[in-house]
């Protein structure tokens, strides 16, 4: 039997840890069935207080890579429909022309382009499209944490944080100098698959 | 003066309960299309709604008690009429009373989904019959259609009225003003 040169079983080796690196990149479906995720929002209230609300009914997956977070990425769509600050005359005025325009865009949704990690948080870039318009937004995010769960299932879970101009997304109804920015908050819990 | 609608005339009662909500209907029609182009800032943002809402449901309440009292009373007579005007009125005039009450449940219903209760002026407080958040928005698609075909069958109304006063030259029109004749 010939020996396989070194050089090629190493190569070998490589590539077989490199795919195994690419089939540790889990995928997640983030878990809102029990509604352990939630899509919220503040904005400020004529500068006088934070006014929340929050996305009753969106859904999505990611898939996080352990060993190279890097590789990680996220996908979320967001009935805009659900829209809940907990005053059904302010709710319905979101939904309509004004802002949020449920009827014409049923849908925004978010797509990770990339991830960056610094230390033991990261800077996922992606596009949010909401009200019809597709930008580029920067979420401040951080693992919060993972492991087995009680029932056989395996999870984990983050947190993340941006902020986004409403007139970005084609938004102007005049809510004055102190709410031109919103403060969205994604909390998401997945189970792996 | 008479209180009670006779084979003559209209009473009252029946007068004032006409031009009262005619003037409400209208005026909340003109107020509702107003005060959504409002700014954010307009002193009116919050107050107009608020009239709207609080005349809204003195009308809700003015419409039930309406009902009653025709039922409770004598229609005039409207021997006049021939049988195609007396069916139309009667499809337009009955119809009313679905058609607002429709109209005002739907408005009801805005403010009340997420189990709010509607303020009347101060006076005294409407309680939600039903907690059921999201509803607002249908509910707010149904508002705004009736009230444009509440307006449509009001000027219907108004214009029927009209012919049969100016052109029939009858007594129709100032029946529902003045009441019956004074004789």
């Amino acid at each position: 039997m010939k020996l396989v040169p070194l050089s090629i079983a190493a190569t070998l080796l490589a590539g077989a840890f490199a795919l195994s690196s690419a089939a540790t990149a889990d995928s997640y479906m983030i878990d809102t069935d029990r509604s352990h995720a939630a899509v919220t929002f503040r904005i400020k209230h004529l500068g006088f207080s934070w006014l929340n609300g929050r996305f009753d009914d969106f859904s999505g997956t990611f898939t996080f890579d352990e060993k190279n977070p890097e590789n990680s990425m996220v996908n979320v769509e967001i009935d805009t429909e659900s829209v809940n600050t907990n005053h059904a005359e302010r709710d319905k005025h979101l939904r309509g022309k004004d802002f949020l325009d449920v009827s014409k865009y049923p849908t925004a949704t978010f797509k990770s382009t990339g991830v960056k990690i610094n230390g033991d948080k990261a800077t996922i870039t992606g596009n949010l499209t909401l009200h019809g318009v597709t930008k580029t937004i920067v979420i401040e995010a951080e693992a919060v944490g993972g492991g087995k769960d009680p029932w056989g299932g395996y999870r984990q879970g983050f947190t993340g944080t941006t902020k986004i101009a409403l007139k970005d997304f084609g938004i102007n109804f005049d809510l004055g100098p102190a709410s031109q920015v919103v403060d969205l908050t994604l909390d998401i819990e997945g189970i792996r698959k | 003066m008479l209180i009670r609608d006779t084979n003559a005339g209209y009473g009252l009662v029946t007068r004032l309960m006409h031009w009262v909500m005619a003037i409400g209907v209208v005026g909340l029609f003109a107020l509702g299309l107003w005060m959504v182009t409002l700014s954010y800032y307009s002193p009116w943002y919050v107050t107009a709604p608020d009239i709207h809402r609080g005349v809204g449901m003195l009308l809700l309440f003015l419409l039930v008690l309406r009902f009653v009292w025709r039922l409770a009373n004598r229609k005039p007579d409207d021997s006049e009429l021939s049988p195609l005007e007396r069916k139309a009125s009667a499809v337009v005039h009955w119809g009313f009373y679905p058609l607002l009450l429709a109209l005002m449940l739907s408005g009801y219903l805005i403010s009340t989904s997420d189990g709010r209760p509607i303020d009347v002026f101060g006076w005294f407080s409407v309680p939600a019959l039903i907690k059921n958040p999201g509803l607002e928005t249908p509910a707010g698609e149904v508002h705004e259609i009736l009230s444009y075909v509440t307006i449509a069958v009001v000027v219907l109304h108004a214009a029927a009225s009209f012919k049969h006063h100016f052109i029939d030259r009858s007594r129709i029109l100032t029946r529902m003003w003045s009441g019956p004749p004074a004789d």
